[in-house]
C-alpha cells in the first residue's frame, strides 16, 4: 500500500523535524520561521506537476497561480532569511572590533 | 530524466532541507544552512522540470519569474519590524497554492484510480484543500491584524464555539457526501467546503487577541507545513511530504514554546477571546494604585554615568518608535564608559518568536549581550538600572502576585527587583494584552514619558 508507506515518511520526517528544531536557539527563531517559509515553497514542485498534467482551462489557471504563489514563497523566504542572517553575521565582525578596542 | 533519477534528486533535496534547518542551531552555521536550502530547492526544481510530468515550459518559466519577482520585491523591501507581516503573507501564499493544487489534482482526467485508491486520493484532496483554505484566510487576517488594517481586539461572536463546531461537523458530513459523489457534483461540494474553510480561518484568527499573535503566527506556520504535506499525499510526492512534515513540526514546536512562555494552554489560545476579560476591568476599577513619578532624560543620563550595570528590556514599542538604532548607540557609549550593558528578551516580546533578537541584530547590537529571560532574571536584583523601552505586559508584576490577573502565571522579567527601573513610554495606556501594570506605580520606578526614539536621543545628548 503506497499510501501507508507515505505515513511512515510523514512520521519519520516529523520526528526528524522535532529533533532538529528543538536545537534551534531562541535568537534564531525568526530566521527559522522565514527559513521554513522558504523551504515549504517546495510546494512549487507540486504546482509544476499539476500544471504539466493540466488539460482544461480551469486546471491551467489553477496551476499557473499555484506556481506563482509557491515561487513567491520560495524566493521571498530565501531572501529575507539571508538578509537576517547577514545582520547576525555582521555583528560578529563588529563584536571582534569591540574587543580589539578595549 | 526517468522516475528513478527524479526520486534520487528528491532524496538529496530532502536531506539538504533537513540540513538547512539543522544549520540554524548556531549563528555560525546558519548561513551555510540557508545555502543548503537553496541548493536543495534548485535540485528539486531542476529535477521536476526534467521529469516527464512537466510540460508547458514557456508559461511555467514566466509564472515562476513573476512569482519570484513578487517574492523578491516583498522580501528585499520589508523592514525588520514588519517581519511578522511578511511571514504571515507568505503563509497565505502556501495555503492558497495548496488549495489550487488540490483542485487541479481533483480535476485531472488522466488520473484513473479505482476503488480504495480512488477514495484515498479523494480524502487527500479534501483534507489538502481544507487545511490550505483555512491557512490562507487565517494568514490574511493575521497579516491584517499585524499591520493594523484590522483591529487587534478579539472578535467575540455569540456562540462562537458552537459556530466553529458547526463548521467542523459540516465539513465532516460534506466529506462523506463528497466521497460518494461524481466529478461534477464533487467539484461543487469541494467549492462549498472551501468556502466553509475560508470562513473558519477568518473566524478563528479574528477571535484571537493581539497579545497571542506569536502563537498564531507559529500555528499558521505549522498549518502551512501540513498543507504542503497534504499536497504531497495527493500527488504521491515524497519530497513534499517530507518538507511539509518538517515545517509542520517546526511550527508546532514554536507554538508550544510560545504558549509555555505565556503560561497558556494551546487550546485556550486557539479558542480565542484573550485580552478582553472582564476581570482586569473590574479589578482595576477602584483600587488606588499609588503615584507615578516622572523623570527626565537629563536626570537619567546622570544616573547612567554612575551606574555599574544596566539592563535594557525592549518590547515591541521600541520597534514601533524605531528606537533600536539610538538604543544601540546608547549601548555603545555606555559600554565605552565601562558600564556593563545587557539586554533582557522575554520569549514573547515582539510579534513573533525571536523578533526582538532580529531587530537588535539589525541595529548592530552584539548578540552575546542579548540574553533570554531565564538567563538574566536572577541577575536583575543586582542590577543598578533597568530601562524598559516599549515593553509592558512582559514586565508586569501582577502576573506573579495577582491570581485574578488575566496574565496570572505568565513568567515575566522581574525588573522591579533592580535598584531603579526606568520605563520609557508614551503614556499610561495598557499593553497589547489590555492589562494594567502596577510596575508603573512601584516606589523605585520612574517614568520617562514621550516617544521612545526621542527619549533615547535626549539621553544620548545629555551623556
Amino acid at each position: 500500500m503506497e499510501s501507508l508507506f507515505a505515513f511512515y515518511v510523514v512520521m519519520l520526517a516529523a520526528f526528524a523535524g522535532y529533533e532538529v528544531i528543538s536545537r534551534v536557539p531562541t535568537v534564531l527563531h525568526t530566521p527559522l520561521m522565514s527559513g521554513s517559509n522558504f523551504i515549504h515553497g517546495i510546494v512549487v514542485v507540486g504546482a509544476m506537476v499539476v500544471l504539466g498534467q493540466a488539460e482544461s482551462t480551469l486546471q491551467l489557471v489553477a496551476g499557473f497561480l499555484a506556481v506563482m504563489m509557491a515561487a513567491a514563497n520560495a524566493v521571498g523566504g530565501y531572501i529575507v532569511t539571508e538578509r537576517m542572517l547577514e545582520m547576525f553575521r555582521a555583528n560578529v565582525d563588529e563584536d571582534e572590533e569591540y574587543s580589539q578596542d578595549s | 530524466m526517468n522516475a528513478g533519477m527524479v526520486t534520487a534528486a528528491y532524496i538529496v533535496a530532502a536531506i539538504l532541507f533537513i540540513l538547512s534547518l539543522a544549520g540554524l542551531s548556531k549563528q555560525e552555521s546558519a548561513r551555510r544552512g540557508n545555502l543548503c536550502g537553496i541548493a536543495g530547492m534548485t535540485i528539486a526544481i531542476i529535477a521536476t522540470i526534467l521529469s516527464r510530468d512537466v510540460t508547458n515550459y514557456g508559461v511555467l518559466m514566466i509564472m515562476m519569474l513573476i512569482g519570484g519577482g513578487i517574492g523578491a520585491y516583498l522580501a528585499s523591501r520589508v523592514e525588520m519590524t514588519q517581519m511578522p507581516e511578511l511571514v504571515a503573507i507568505l503563509h497565505s501564499f502556501v495555503g492558497l497554492a495548496a488549495v489550487l493544487v488540490g483542485f487541479a489534482s481533483y480535476l485531472d482526467p488522466d488520473l484513473a484510480l479505482q476503488g480504495a485508491e480512488h477514495t484515498i486520493h479523494n480524502v487527500e484532496v479534501y483534507l489538502g484543500i481544507l487545511i490550505g483554505a483555512l491557512t490562507f484566510t487565517g494568514s490574511v487576517i493575521a497579516w491584517g491584524k499585524l499591520n493594523g488594517k484590522i483591529g487587534s481586539a478579539p472578535l467575540m461572536l455569540p456562540n462562537r464555539h458552537l459556530l466553529n463546531l458547526g463548521i467542523g461537523v459540516a465539513c465532516l458530513i460534506l466529506l462523506f457526501v463528497f466521497l460518494g459523489a461524481g466529478k461534477g457534483f464533487g467539484t461543487f461540494l469541494l467549492v462549498i467546503m472551501t468556502l466553509l474553510a475560508f470562513a473558519f480561518g477568518v473566524h478563528m484568527v479574528m477571535a484571537i487577541g493581539g497579545a497571542d499573535m506569536p502563537v498564531v503566527i507559529s500555528m499558521l506556520n505549522s498549518y502551512s507545513g501540513w498543507a504542503a504535506a497534504a499536497t504531497g499525499f495527493m500527488l504521491s510526492n515524497d519530497l513534499l511530504i517530507i518538507t511539509g512534515a518538517l515545517v509542520g513540526s517546526s511550527g508546532a514546536i514554536l507554538s508550544y514554546i510560545m504558549c509555555r512562555a505565556m503560561n497558556r494552554k494551546f487550546l485556550s489560545v486557539i479558542a480565542g477571546g484573550f485580552g478582553t476579560t472582564d476581570a482586569s476591568a473590574a479589578a482595576a476599577g477602584d483600587v488606588e494604585q499609588g503615584e507615578v513619578v516622572p523623570t527626565t532624560a537629563d536626570e537619567l543620563a546622570l544616573q547612567l554615568q554612575d551606574a555599574q550595570s544596566v539592563v535594557i528590556v525592549p518590547g515591541y514599542g521600541m520597534a514601533v518608535a524605531h528606537a533600536q538604532h539610538p538604543v544601540s548607540e546608547l549601548t555603545k557609549q555606555l559600554r565605552a564608559n565601562g558600564v556593563d550593558v545587557r539586554f533582557a528578551i522575554h520569549p514573547v516580546a515582539g510579534r513573533m518568536p525571536g523578533h526582538m533578537n532580529v531587530l537588535l541584530a539589525e541595529a548592530n547590537v552584539p548578540y552575546d549581550i542579548v540574553l533570554e529571560m531565564d538567563e538574566i532574571n536572577d541577575d536583575l536584583a543586582d542590577t543598578d538600572i533597568v530601562i524598559v523601552i516599549g515593553a509592558n505586559d512582559t514586565v508586569n508584576p501582577s502576573a506573579l502576585d495577582d491570581p485574578n490577573s488575566p496574565i496570572a502565571g505568565m513568567p515575566v522579567l522581574e525588573v522591579w527587583k533592580a535598584g531603579q527601573v526606568i520605563v520609557s513610554k508614551r503614556g499610561m495606556s495598557t499593553g497589547y494584552a489590555g492589562v494594567d501594570n502596577p510596575l508603573f506605580f512601584h516606589e523605585n520606578t520612574r517614568m520617562l514619558f514621550g516617544d521612545a526614539k526621542d527619549s533615547v536621543n535626549d539621553i544620548l545628548k545629555a551623556l
